[in-house]
């Protein structure tokens, strides 16, 4: 019995073009009527801050009696670090939603975020060595 | 159980808090088409209980998938589950499960982009359903390996009939799996590390 055939790809320069990111919020495109607002949450349209899904987020401070209860829950579970993506999961909302919060919390100085380390043109093979006895480890 | 406060939101058990200690975190993507195990894979190895994050799609993206069903939705979920390992007290690794549809995977921010690499999850009942995958991944130049998780009704080609079916670059590495197993989800994971490894020390990572 014979497998299907495929044909191998190259990197080519259109395909790694960003695509353009859809705003759940919705802007519009194509003259169209813009999509309605899906969550309101998040308040006001704004830059979003760089945050990945493996961005980790700690808290900074107890939450303030201004705090929406969207950002009272962030408060709590980040008393630990957590990722931004262990936030969406447990408070059941976007990625997208949850970085606008964060957005907002970074702002006003109540979280803090841990970058991530992202892949590199030269990695640092000490990372890749430390993942490698990590997973030994399991 | 949270017995200080009211909230009802539920969070991670104290043990599956990190410690305060860590500083970043990396991650892995797993691909491959619907039911091909990748939940399983990320389940076996995960120390936490699989997690679910979702995104949110706009029209933009309806329409042109059948599975979506009704044309009157205005907005689909597409969701994407995932696991954790902590490496060290400083550095933790994040495994996520994705949809083999490309459109996908600009719903998260650098999902490719910011991995350390992939696992391409492949059923030889559907080999041709990672075709597309594979592709992509090699015209983003995202660095990945080739896990065939073995399914017993599945039919068995010889690893070389695959990596020819699949039309590999020699060093791309392909290993056979059983992704409930915790031990040979994370030789998979080890095979990819390894590639990367030796692409790092080649220089010829980019």
């Amino acid at each position: 019995m014979t497998p299907p055939q495929r044909r191998r790809r190259y990197p080519s320069q259109e395909a790694v073009e960003p695509v353009p990111k859809p705003t759940p919020e919705g802007e519009g495109g194509d003259g169209k009527r813009p999509p309605e607002r899906l969550y309101v949450v998040a308040g006001p349209d704004g830059e979003r801050a760089d945050l990945d899904l493996v961005t980790l987020i700690v808290a900074r401070a107890d939450p303030p009696p201004s705090a929406t209860p969207e950002q009272t829950a962030m408060l709590r579970l980040t008393t630990a670090p957590l990722s931004v993506a262990e936030l969406s999961a447990y408070l059941n909302l976007p990625f997208s939603v949850v970085t606008v919060l964060l957005t907002e919390m970074l702002t006003a100085e109540l979280v803090q975020a841990r970058a991530p380390i992202v892949r590199q043109a030269l990695p640092d093979r000490s990372l890749l060595e430390a993942v490698m006895h990590g997973l030994q480890r399991l | 159980m949270d017995f200080k406060g009211s909230d009802t939101i539920p969070g991670p058990r104290t043990e599956d808090h990190l410690p305060h200690t860590a500083q970043a975190a990396v991650k892995i993507v797993i691909v491959g088409g619907f039911g091909v195990g990748k939940t399983t894979m990320v389940g076996s190895v995960s120390e936490i209980r699989p997690l679910t994050t979702e995104e949110t799609m706009t029209q933009a993206g309806i329409g042109v998938d059948d599975n979506f069903g009704s044309d009157t939705k205005t907005a689909t979920t597409v969701a994407m589950d995932f696991g954790r390992i902590s490496i060290t007290d400083q550095l933790v690794l994040y495994l996520f499960g994705t949809p083999g549809q490309e459109r996908f995977w600009f719903l998260w921010n650098g999902l490719f982009e910011g991995a350390l690499g992939a696992v391409v999850l492949v059923d030889t009942r559907r080999l041709e359903v990672s075709f597309d995958v594979i592709g992509r991944l090699e015209e983003r130049g995202v660095p990945f390996v080739v896990a065939v998780n073995t399914f017993p009704d599945g039919p068995r080609y010889p690893i070389a009939d695959l990596r020819s079916a699949l039309d590999l670059a020699p060093d791309i590495p392909i290993v056979e799996c059983d992704a409930r197993r915790r031990a040979s989800s994370r030789d998979v994971l080890m095979t990819l590390m390894r590639f990367l490894h030796s692409l790092a020390m080649t220089g010829a990572l980019t």
